[in-house]
């Protein structure tokens, strides 16, 4: 079942769709979520998809089961993916709305939208679209909220609630869950979790979240895809994709987070920021400092002097501010400095679709930064994952002395999902070769060591003076120029790369979910939606493998080589134009990618997308590209 | 033990050009260092790209030789990370009124606790000369194909402007007052800034040493030079903010943009501007992170036998319906 709640930024959208998927969490049921929204703060259309099942899901898919408008716009957005069997609820006042009364539909969508109108001799409104509606037999319920607030004014007897149009997204999510059967409970209990800061307004909210509630109880007759409560039996973890990323750097130590503002990056350091101060077991209490610097330079030049001092250390950004990182990255390069980069992905180039999602930076991540130098990329598939990845980020860059920058992407950072627990007893922290003593004078930073990490110094440490330069440097640190010391030090360095191919372990370097004579590879957040559509498959009989690659940089060439093994037939799977990692297989390994599905719409895969697509490929009806296009 | 100058100077060979001011900053610095006895591991320096950027290899403390314009964006991160320690940054003109120069406007809203020398001698020196942000309109140093078409910045107003709470100015050649306006530097609570002019005797042949000493300015009467150098403090000029009123800081704020537009035949050196009621970056921290000052980054502990000690417990129950 799929609820999608769509009206102009700043309405209430993802507030609702909070409420509404607490409340389906909380009876048990699994919900997977996920924000669309333009580069704008008040008035461009935004919508929130949340799908709902009793099983384990981990994607979104095509179509809507119900739709909630606030506004016109959602409806002419959307009401073509609602299914013949599904359900519409708006406002009674907004079929009269024509369509050149909408001012913030662009030109492009709003010629498609005459046409397909005009194409059936619908009038070119509301009320026009809402016909076609309902010659597919979608169930449409018009709703005056007007009338709903003012009759909630007179039960409560409060006159001032009939102008509460704050409270039209409680009232679209109590109206919604009314109609789908749930019980009220959950209702409102998230009502006032999410408002459990103000005790009025939350007080006020549940008021109307019971009225709407009894409302379409009373009204409506029961809905085909109601969907009930499940006994469950223990609490339900909600969560979302920033967030799993601040986490996992609290609890694997990080202490030191600068950014600069950019989408969609900025939310887990404000989310850090917000949880600054923190218990600790057997010691005082604990922080990370957050700094918001005046660019994206300063932000990774402050890293970079942080993590010099010994403290785990971080950045957050998107492609345009990475960008900016290049040059800083190479400094951590060559001086072996542990820093983590969170690079979270949207569509580029340029300022792109700045609130879209993307897996466009896969190849410049490799490449970023002039010069020969050792980095890891590491990607992480899901919300889950990226809690544990985190960490594992850290012992990277930490072990290996070098700079991590961990891919993930706007699909990730906005997904609202239901998963396990977090537990931070599963992480390890590993700070690799860390001096917290020196006993002698004669520290040698760059010392050449036998596996080419050496031992390291931090400021503040007696004995363990160095010095850092950007020019190539001597076991000191100090420039040389020297042609062999050169060589031994690009050497030293570079060996690093083998180094973490045989220290990573095989699980770590890439996921496999099966191998079959046909194979799906892929990287990052497209890994929920193959799952779900490689189930879809199943229930057909039809057996598709996936192996999910999770180190990108250095490429774990045997370890995919061994996986592949049955594999005759390599599927490509990912969100860009060029097929980034497509290129990497191609590179590496012996067989050729033989197919490849792309989308680079800036709307994440749907399973639905990725499932229709498999299948064509293995009925061989497909062509050697298929690029998916669905979402609005 | 007493700390001794050399102590604090590194044995690598340093390739500045024979006269080169850069060589009065150095022993500058390491005199106060060693005056201040701060333990040489308590100690970082900082530096850019350039001439200037080589400093933190001649100084026997941690030396972190940064990227061109960067300087003060990678020691404020060690500084806020580990604030017991000093932190000096240091850099040339273009790097830090240039291409840094962003950076130079943000750290003065900061005021992290801690000193940035900029080693000003108005031309690009280790690219050949060309003209940095210093350098005069209409000037034409040795190296230009044609007069500077850029206005120079004013170092010490730009950083008035910026909100730096500490801001003087030294000649590379008075190595004692130098000396002394560092130590001031280090001293002062928030960030100081210290515009040190420094002749480049191969690439500006306009600024040398001669022209600072007033040598092609001789008075009439006693057919002696006019030096250009003075000393503020030898005229009575009180830099320091006393008292926390906003007359008071405009009266201060403005009698030293007054100061630094001097240039032509006095050049002011010495302390312009000082005010230590603004709180550094550090207690602004502590405000809301208790212990952040006796607990920094750099030292909390974060593993116990490899396993993550920090309780997230409270935010992971927060997420459970």
């Amino acid at each position: 079942m799929t609820w999608v709640i769509g009206g102009p930024q700043g309405s209430g959208v993802e507030s609702a769709a909070n409420i509404f998927a607490r409340a389906c969490a909380m009876t048990g049921l699994q919900i997977f979520g996920k924000r669309e929204f333009y580069s704008n703060i008040k008035g461009e259309h935004s919508y929130f998809a949340v799908r709902v099942s009793d099983k384990n899901i981990r994607s979104n898919v095509k179509g809507i089961t119900v739709l909630v408008a606030f506004d016109a716009e959602t409806l002419f957005r959307h009401v073509d993916d609602v299914y013949d069997d599904g359900a519409i609820i708006c406002d009674s006042d907004l079929a009269q709305i024509k369509v050149d009364e909408v001012p913030t539909l662009d030109t492009l969508f709003k010629s498609r939208l005459i046409e397909h109108l005009s194409s059936k001799n619908k009038e070119l409104s509301v009320r026009g679209l809402l016909e076609i509606c309902k010659e597919r037999d979608i169930t449409i319920h018009l709703v005056s909220f007007k009338n709903i607030l003012a009759a909630l004014a007179e039960d409560l007897q409060n006159p001032s609630v009939k102008n509460m149009f704050r409270m039209l997204n409680v009232l679209a999510v109590s109206i919604s869950l009314g109609f789908l059967g749930l019980s009220s409970r959950p209702l409102l209990e998230s009502v006032e979790a999410i408002f459990h800061t103000k005790p009025k307004i939350a007080e006020l909210n549940k008021q109307a979240a019971n009225y709407g509630y009894n409302f379409a109880t009373a009204k409506f007759p029961k809905f085909k895809y109601s969907i009930s409560d499940i006994q469950k039996k223990s609490k339900t973890f909600i969560v979302q994709g920033y967030q799993a990323a601040g986490l996992g750097k609290m609890a694997c130590g990080c202490r030191f987070q600068s950014y600069y503002p950019i989408t969609p990056a900025s939310d887990e350091s404000v989310f850090l920021e917000s949880n600054e101060v923190f218990d600790v077991k057997n010691n005082r209490p604990g922080s990370t400092l957050v700094v918001q610097t005046e660019d994206e330079i300063s932000a990774i030049g402050m890293v970079i002097g942080s993590a010099l001092t010994g403290t785990r250390s971080a950045t957050s950004t998107s492609g345009p501010g990475f960008s900016l990182m290049a040059e800083a990255l190479g400094w951590a390069g060559i001086n072996e400095v542990p820093i983590v980069v969170t690079l979270y992905q949207r569509s580029g180039p340029s300022t792109g679709l700045p609130t879209r999602h993307g897996q466009d930076d896969l190849m410049f991540a490799i490449h970023a930064g002039h010069g020969d130098f050792p980095k890891i990329v590491y990607a992480s598939g899901d919300v889950e994952e990226t809690f544990y990845d985190t960490a594992k980020c850290f012992n990277f860059a930490e072990y290996f002395q070098i700079p991590v920058i961990h891919m993930l992407d706007k699909f990730l950072a906005s997904t609202i999902t239901t998963c396990k627990r977090f537990d931070p007893n599963l992480i390890i922290i590993d700070r690799g070769k860390l001096f917290e003593k020196i006993e002698k004078d004669g520290y040698k930073r760059f010392s050449l060591t036998e596996d080419g990490i050496s031992p390291r110094s931090k400021l503040g440490l007696e004995n363990g003076i160095f010095w850092n330069t950007g020019d190539e440097s001597d076991e000191f640190g100090h420039i040389s120029e020297d042609p062999i010391n050169r060589v031994q030090m690009m050497n030293k360095r570079a060996s690093k790369l083998d180094l973490a191919l045989k220290t990573i372990t095989k699980e770590d370097q890439a996921i496999s979910f099966g191998t079959a004579e046909f194979c799906v590879l892929s990287w990052g957040s497209t890994k929920g939606p193959i799952l779900d559509a490689i189930d879809m498959l199943k229930k057909e009989g039809l057996n598709v493998g996936f192996i999910q690659l999770k180190l990108l940089h250095p490429f774990p060439t045997d370890r995919i080589k061994s996986l592949l093994k049955e594999t005759r037939i390599i599927i490509d799977v990912e969100a860009n134009q060029t097929a980034q990692l497509g290129s990497l297989l191609n590179e590496h390994l012996d067989k050729k990618v033989d197919y490849y599905i792309l989308k680079y719409t800036g709307r994440p895969m749907t399973s639905t997308e990725i499932y229709e697509s498999l299948k064509k490929i293995l009925q061989t009806k497909a062509e050697k590209i298929q690029v998916l296009t669905y979402g609005a | 033990m007493e700390p001794k100058l050399a102590d604090y100077k590194t044995d690598v060979h340093n390739d500045w050009c024979p006269g080169c001011g850069d060589f009065g900053i150095v022993n500058a610095i390491q005199m106060a260092l060693t005056e201040m006895k701060i333990p040489r591991h308590m100690s970082a320096i900082f530096s850019g790209i350039g001439c200037s950027g080589k400093t933190s290899h001649f100084v026997n403390v941690f030396g972190v030789h940064t990227l061109h314009g960067r300087v003060l964006t990678f020691a404020q991160g060690a500084k806020l990370a580990n604030p017991d320690m000093t932190v000096i940054a240091a850099g040339g003109d273009g790097d830090g009124l240039g291409i840094g120069a962003g950076h130079f406007v943000a750290a003065g809203r900061r005021n992290v606790d801690m000193a940035y020398i900029i080693f000003n001698n108005a031309v690009y020196g280790l690219t050949k000369g060309q003209a940095s942000p210093t350098l005069r309109l209409g000037e034409k140093t040795k190296s230009l194909p044609n007069p500077n078409v850029n206005e120079a910045v004013n170092p010490i107003g730009l950083a008035i402007a910026s909100g730096f709470t500490f801001v003087g100015r030294g000649y590379a050649y008075d190595v004692r007052q130098l000396k002394d306006l560092i130590i001031a530097a280090i001293k002062h609570k928030g960030l100081a800034f210290l515009d040190v002019l420094q002749p480049c005797p191969t690439y500006n042949d306009i600024n040398t040493r001669d022209w600072f000493a007033g040598l092609d300015n001789v008075d009439e009467i006693t057919q002696k030079p006019k030096p250009r150098i003075y000393k503020l403090e030898e005229t009575g000029y009180d830099p320091i903010v006393h008292y926390d009123s906003e007359s008071e800081v405009n009266e201060k704020l403005t009698q030293a943009l007054i100061k630094s537009s001097e240039w032509d035949t006095k050049i002011p050196t010495g302390i312009f501007y000082q005010n230590e009621l603004v709180a550094p970056y550090e207690e602004r921290i502590a405000d809301r992170v208790p212990n952040y000052l006796e607990n920094p980054p750099a030292i909390q502990p974060i593993s116990s036998d490899g396993k993550s000690i920090t309780d997230i417990s409270k935010i992971l129950d927060s997420l459970e319906v």
